[in-house]
């Protein structure tokens, strides 16, 4: 296999869950969400039914790639955090263990320095969980569930 | 990297088209885009410049269907072609499961066709991976032009690992999902090989 494969299962899930669900309401936050680097959403929370979180976490991926792209050539190793703000709504965005991206989406109901203090905390956590992911997941105890799939599963799914 | 979430129940591949400057890789996705049920895709995003060429990527976020109680969501995106945005290409490659090279078939761009190819060696290499081991399908593109090359020339030249290559018109359809199709159920062969 070329790629390590990112995977998710249900009990780190539910700590994430947790964690991000916790921090939309400590951090006054309207929506809180987490993406991989390669722009795939693990888990939202908030007022997300609608917003259109599949492309915000692709753009938010290729913003952390493009500001990382920066940074190299700056010779910083990377930068960590971002801040955009607008006339509703800001958006915060941290690299959390270099590896997977917070996002929270705040208005005038919170403050930068709010959702910066529980976004560290947040953050810890978080590095905590997914240290402990990658390890399960290097475990070749690890079951694919595509171990075993067919031609003809494959197949079957562009039979429409 | 491809990223299975067993508590939605869903596996998530990442798709690149490469080639060089119009060759017509964001014409094969918006294709996509106008042929797929809305329930089964997400928005198209198109980072482009005033004048329609793409910027940063386009991104298309596509469901195929279940396999073994499993949601399969294909990212698609495409890179800018010019050579000059040769960073923005760099880290668009992170990540990827499969790529579709999308070639030019007119005969005046047999030479970007290749520098492109060279392009993407030199970009995955640079990141640890090597095209022979991706899933990996090529597009004659343009097939509609008076002045193209014949597919064994373009054979010939841009695909001496004979991977599944594809004629198309992108413009119309044709070929578009002959192709994706095809890296879809490489990326998904390649899953069966290695467990995580
Ligand atoms: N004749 C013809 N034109 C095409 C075809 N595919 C794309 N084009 C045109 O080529 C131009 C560049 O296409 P685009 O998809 O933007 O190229 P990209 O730079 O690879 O994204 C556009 O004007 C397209 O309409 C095709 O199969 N035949
Ligand atoms: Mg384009």
């Amino acid at each position: 296999m070329v790629n390590p494969q990112m995977v998710m299962y249900e009990e780190e899930f539910n700590q994430i869950q947790n964690v991000v669900d916790r921090l939309v309401k400590d951090a006054n936050a309207k929506v809180v969400f987490i993406v991989d680097k390669n722009g795939q959403l693990i888990a939202a929370s908030g007022d997300v039914d609608n917003l259109d979180t599949t492309s915000l976490a692709s753009l938010t991926a290729g913003n952390i790639a493009a500001t990382g792209g920066m940074a190299k050539l700056l010779k910083e190793n990377e930068f960590a955090t971002q801040f955009h703000e607008g006339e509703k709504a800001n958006i915060h965005i941290q690299l959390v263990g270099n590896r997977v991206i917070l996002v929270v989406i705040f208005d005038s109901k919170s403050s930068l320095g709010l959702v910066r203090l529980r976004v560290r905390r947040a953050s810890e956590e978080l590095n905590n969980i997914f240290e402990a992911l990658l390890k399960k997941v290097a475990d070749p105890g690890a079951d694919s569930p595509f171990a075993e799939i067919t031609d003809e599963d494959i197949d079957n799914l562009f039979n429409d | 990297m491809s990223f299975i979430n067993y508590m939605a129940r869903e596996i998530n591949c990442k798709i690149v088209y490469y080639g060089p400057g119009l060759c017509g890789k964001t014409t094969n996705l918006q294709y996509i885009y106008e042929r797929t049920n809305p329930d089964a895709k997400g928005k198209m995003i198109s980072l482009a410049t005033e004048t329609d060429r793409t910027l940063f990527f386009d991104f298309l976020p596509l469901a195929l269907g279940e396999i073994r109680g499993f949601k399969t969501r294909f990212h698609l995106y495409t890179v800018p072609g010019q050579v000059f945005y040769d960073a923005s290409r760099k880290l668009i490659l992170k990540g990827v499961d499969g790529v579709v090279f999308v070639a030019d078939s007119q005969i005046d761009r047999m030479e970007a066709n290749e520098e492109s190819v060279e392009n993407l060696k030199t970009n995955l290499e640079e990141q640890g991976y090597k095209l022979e081991k991706i899933p990996y399908v090529i597009q004659y593109n343009k097939r509609d032009l008076p002045e193209v090359a014949t597919v064994e020339e373009l054979r010939e030249k841009l695909n001496p690992m004979n991977v599944p290559d594809f004629e198309g018109v992108a413009r119309t359809g044709v070929g578009v999902f002959d192709t994706l199709k095809a890296v879809a159920k490489l990326v998904l062969t390649e899953l069966r090989k290695g467990g995580p």
